[in-house]
């Protein structure tokens, strides 16, 4: 795909006129993709496919289209040259634009993760094998993943890494169930087979009467899944400098200094710690990393290129929504054997379901528990919990109510498989909070 | 267009093995979104997506491949791939023995358009410009968007040993105008949107959209309702009747009666990612989902509704159905594949033609398309009178629900007390919570057609892999008894 992408963007880069200048921005995967139910295969498939991104610019106009890829240079140096064409028509009835921001040094970069991935075959029999005798439900995404980005300013940048994620929940009963996921980049039948052991000993967990709670607050415990759930939130609007100058964004009185988290939190974007490429939309070259809360305290924000030329600031890296690709952070000092004698008694919750805001000005957020959550009683865990509702807000949660966070947190990779696989991920520790607000 | 039909389709024939069933479904796809921010015109995006998906079947193993290489070599390869994961499937399938029994569909669908979309993308700047300036009321007016998408889709899907001619032809034309405003003042932000913020009002048609949906003179409708509501006084808590407009009513069908009554989720596809269903099996006939007054139809054939067809992505016809008839519940949203798998335990249950893959990269799964609240007798008026203490509420903002659609939370944008059968004054952040089965139970009044809208959502997610599809939902106000309201943090 490297190869078919670099040729594509020489040749329509030959074919501009006057002071045109061409952005190309490719996305493609190669996925196998198995969806599993009751232990055994619902749906597999492959998805082999290619998107080009052009933005073709003269001064301050530009236009864009998005192709799809046959993925065969004979086929797609015809498509593009077409499509080309076509932006340059409609250019001109398009008013100049402002706010238009890209790079014009002609960088280049590299990076190629490669990994050794699960054939069709063992996709299917090792997961189906391991998970004999279970209800497992769930998907195995696997296969290489690429972005890259070109322009007619010299700029060559290629992200290609080889990864899978079994994604999946072995199932009690009812809408009791274990959640796993792995990720990587090397499959390995006996580690498989290991966390689908593992997985199969909590669920005698779940063997006992679920206990169902009265509204109230409790003490509670959120797994790294579960406060990776809360704070993608953040990445809702949160985080981005557009939305923070439009006062849009969740944690605006953070921003504005009118309110702080506890001292232990500390959000960042760290690129190097992800699967993300390393470049923007636009060319651009990201920091390792950019602190967006330091000390509880707001540090900066997700700036992307169009932002910073309306606000008159510099960029960041951020894509358009302004969010965070690798999200980190900070670690805290509660070892992960010690948090259920440290919760005492209270509620373990493994997951976190279906967040939204109740109140966004007012950082509130509402959701459910689901999956493994648990009633714990004197440091030990006494029973499955029916799924509660939760509403409480950020400053509360991650503020006067977080005693803790564990001392290693998780590395996550994003489940999400909306158009194409994503390569956001995530650097989470578990949180202890003093108190979380159930409603129903 | 990328692809002919007829070429395609004869190369498809041509290459496609002796199987138990083997079909190519074909999309290709023109999306152009347009919008004017704070006066200034945002960057044109376009899209030209196109491919195809074979599907085979093996015995009871089924496996699929997409690829938008729509050549001989391309189509070679999605056959080969697909055949070679139904072979790992067979045996280990959730067919368990018995191999779906597909159509093989034979028609042509096209949306009903009355007048092109003919505007240029200067056009479309322009009107959404005119909208855009119309919101600059204030300067407490912080951020506000204009937005005008348009997606023309055409879709084929035939089996390998139909005759030559047999195919489902489908032709499909959205436009979904969009606008919303961002009030702010002394520490509070209000957001007040015209047809909701994720495009809410979304419709099969041409330029008609546009005109029939009021989007012209919205912007400064919205601006001065978004400065009402940073005005207003927080919605107050308590026990009170609801009356919900169409624009809540749609979010309300889709959480708590359209994903539930997915079979998919009932036979556990969808435990792992988007949740499973407090309804079950046997309550199909028996289960009293809601007060007498609840009758819901599945409706693929309303003329402009966002999700209307004619096969769906397994080639089964669809027709109009009562799903909940009398508030007595009937039957699933559930296509041809699920509906076999299902029989096994409950050999009588009917489903719908229902089953839709997002787009040519995607597997079709069970979707709730077209899903309709029908029209009862009360008017908005006779609805409003009826209410001693109750909040009238537009607008959906916020959606949150459980894994098996249970407890429910959700909140609008524009609230207006309603006193001693009158309305009285507008509140901000309205929220409210309950069970779906409790709160479909308290629907005290259903409003007559004068009060319907058509609605929809081009993103109604679930899947693994992941899918968003475009759902349509047309309902009239209606009025809720004793539901638990509550505002914002202050």
């Amino acid at each position: 795909m490297k190869e078919l992408f670099f040729t594509l963007a020489d040749h329509a880069c030959a074919g501009l006129e006057g002071n045109e200048v061409l952005l190309l921005n490719f996305s493609g995967e190669v996925t196998d993709f198995v969806r599993f139910n009751h232990g055994q295969v619902r749906q597999p498939m492959t998805v082999r496919q290619a998107q080009l991104g052009l933005t073709l610019i003269d001064g301050m106009r530009r236009n864009e289209i998005t192709l799809s890829l046959a993925g065969t240079p004979l086929q797609d140096r015809g498509t593009v040259a077409a499509a080309v064409q076509s932006l340059r028509a409609d250019l001109a009835q398009l008013p100049e634009d402002p706010y238009l921001l890209y790079s014009t040094e002609a960088t280049r970069s590299e990076r190629i993760d490669a990994g050794a991935l699960p054939s069709a075959a063992s996709a299917i029999e090792d997961v189906v094998e391991a998970a004999r005798g279970t209800d497992l439900v769930g998907l195995l995404s696997s296969g290489p993943i690429m972005r890259g980005f070109a322009s007619s300013v010299g700029a060559r940048h290629w992200h290609a890494v080889d990864a899978f994620l079994l994604d999946w929940s072995l199932y009690h009963s009812g809408d009791k169930a274990v959640k796993c996921a792995w990720s990587g980049s090397t499959w390995d039948r006996a580690e498989l087979d290991r966390r689908i052991g593992e997985a199969r000993q909590q669920l005698a967990h779940l063997a006992t009467p679920p206990r169902t709670l009265e509204p109230g607050e409790y003490r509670a415990y959120l797994a790294p899944a579960a406060l990776d759930e809360l704070l993608w939130m953040l990445n809702w609007g949160g985080v981005s400098e557009k939305a923070q100058r439009t006062k849009q964004s969740c944690i605006q009185k953070l921003v504005e200094g009118h309110t702080a988290f506890s001292p232990l939190v500390g959000i960042a974007e760290d690129i190097a710690d992800g699967l993300a490429p390393a470049f923007d939309e636009a060319g651009f070259t990201k920091p390792a990393r950019v602190d967006l809360v330091l000390d509880g305290r707001h540090h900066g924000s997700m700036v992307s290129p169009r932002t910073g030329a309306e606000y008159g600031i510099a960029s960041n890296g951020a894509g358009e929504d302004e969010g965070m690709a690798a999200m980190a952070v900070g670690a805290g000092a509660l070892r992960d054997e010690d948090v259920l004698e440290a919760l005492g008694t209270g509620l373990y919750v493994g997951n976190l379901h279906y967040l939204n805001f109740s109140d966004r000005a007012g950082g509130r957020v509402t959701g459910m528990t689901r999956f493994a959550t648990f009633w714990v009683e004197g440091g030990r865990i006494a029973a499955p919990v029916n799924v509660m509702r939760w509403d409480d807000t950020l400053y509360r949660m991650l503020g006067d109510s977080l005693e803790a966070l564990t001392d290693r947190p998780q590395w996550i990779l994003d489940n999400r498989t909306y158009g194409q696989r994503s390569v956001q991920t995530s650097r989470v520790p578990g949180a202890l909070l003093g108190k979380m607000a159930f409603t129903l | 267009m990328p692809f002919d039909p007829d070429s395609l389709a004869q190369r498809f024939r041509r290459l496609a093995p002796a199987a138990d069933y083997c079909s190519l479904r074909a999309v290709e796809e023109r999306s152009d979104s347009v919008s004017v921010r704070q006066d200034t015109a945002e960057p044109v995006r376009s899209s030209i997506d196109h491919g195809a998906m074979v599907t085979v079947i093996d015995g009871d193993g089924m496996g699929y491949a997409a690829t938008s290489d729509l050549s001989d070599e391309g189509l070679r390869w999605a056959i080969a791939r697909a055949a070679e994961w139904a072979r790992l499937a067979r045996g280990r399938s959730v067919f368990a023995g018995e191999a779906p029994r597909l159509p093989r569909p034979h028609g042509r669908y096209a949306s009903p358009v009355v007048r092109p979309m003919e505007w240029s993308k200067a056009d479309r700047i322009d009107v959404l410009m005119r909208e855009s300036q119309a919101c600059r009321l204030s300067d407490r007016i912080v951020d506000w968007q204009a937005s005008l998408w348009t997606i023309s889709s055409r879709q084929m899907l035939i089996t390998a040993d139909g005759p030559a001619d047999d195919a489902a032809l489908q032709e499909f034309q959205y436009t979904i105008p969009s606008l919303h405003v961002v009030a702010h003042a002394e520490g509070v932000t209000q957001t007040r949107s015209w047809g909701g913020r994720y495009n809410g009002y979304c419709q099969q048609g041409g330029l008609e959209v546009v005109e029939r949906s009021g989007f012209v003179g919205s912007g400064r409708v919205t601006a001065e309702e978004a400065l009402q509501l940073l005005a207003a006084p927080n919605c107050p808590g308590g026990r009170m009747d609801v009356v919900l407009m169409p624009d809540q009513m749609m979010l309300q069908i889709h959480e708590s009666i359209g994903h539930p009554l997915e079979l998919d989720r009932i036979l556990g596809d969808e435990r792992n990612y988007a949740g499973t269903s407090f309804v079950t099996m046997d309550m199909f006939g028996t289960f009293q989902y809601g007060s007498p007054l609840l009758n819901v139809t599945y409706d693929p054939t309303r003329g402009n509704e966002f999700a209307s067809f004619a096969f769906d992505d397994e080639g089964t016809s669809a027709q109009r159905t009562f799903l909940i008839r009398d508030g007595l519940l009937l039957r699933p949203l559930g296509g041809t594949s699920s509906l076999q798998r299902a029989r096994r335990t409950a050999p009588t249950l009917s489903g719908v033609a229902t089953t839709r893959a997002c787009a040519w990269n995607r597997p079709p799964i069970d979707r709730m398309s077209n899903l309709n609240v029908e029209p009862g007798a009360s008017s908005l008026d006779e609805m409003i009178a009826a209410t001693e203490l109750g909040v009238l509420m537009k607008t959906n903002r916020s959606w949150s629900i459980d894994d098996s659609r249970n407890k429910f939370q959700f909140g609008c944008e524009w609230g207006r007390m309603i006193r001693g059968g009158q309305l009285a004054e507008v509140v901000r952040d309205p929220n409210y919570r309950g069970v779906s089965r409790d709160f479909w139970r308290s629907l005290a009044m259903v409003g007559t057609p004068e009060t319907v809208e058509v609605m929809g959502t081009p993103y109604c997610g679930k899947g693994e892999p992941n899918q968003a599809v475009r759902v349509g939902h047309a309902s009239p106000a209606c009025r809720f008894s004793g539901v638990d309201v509550f505002g914002a943090e202050q």
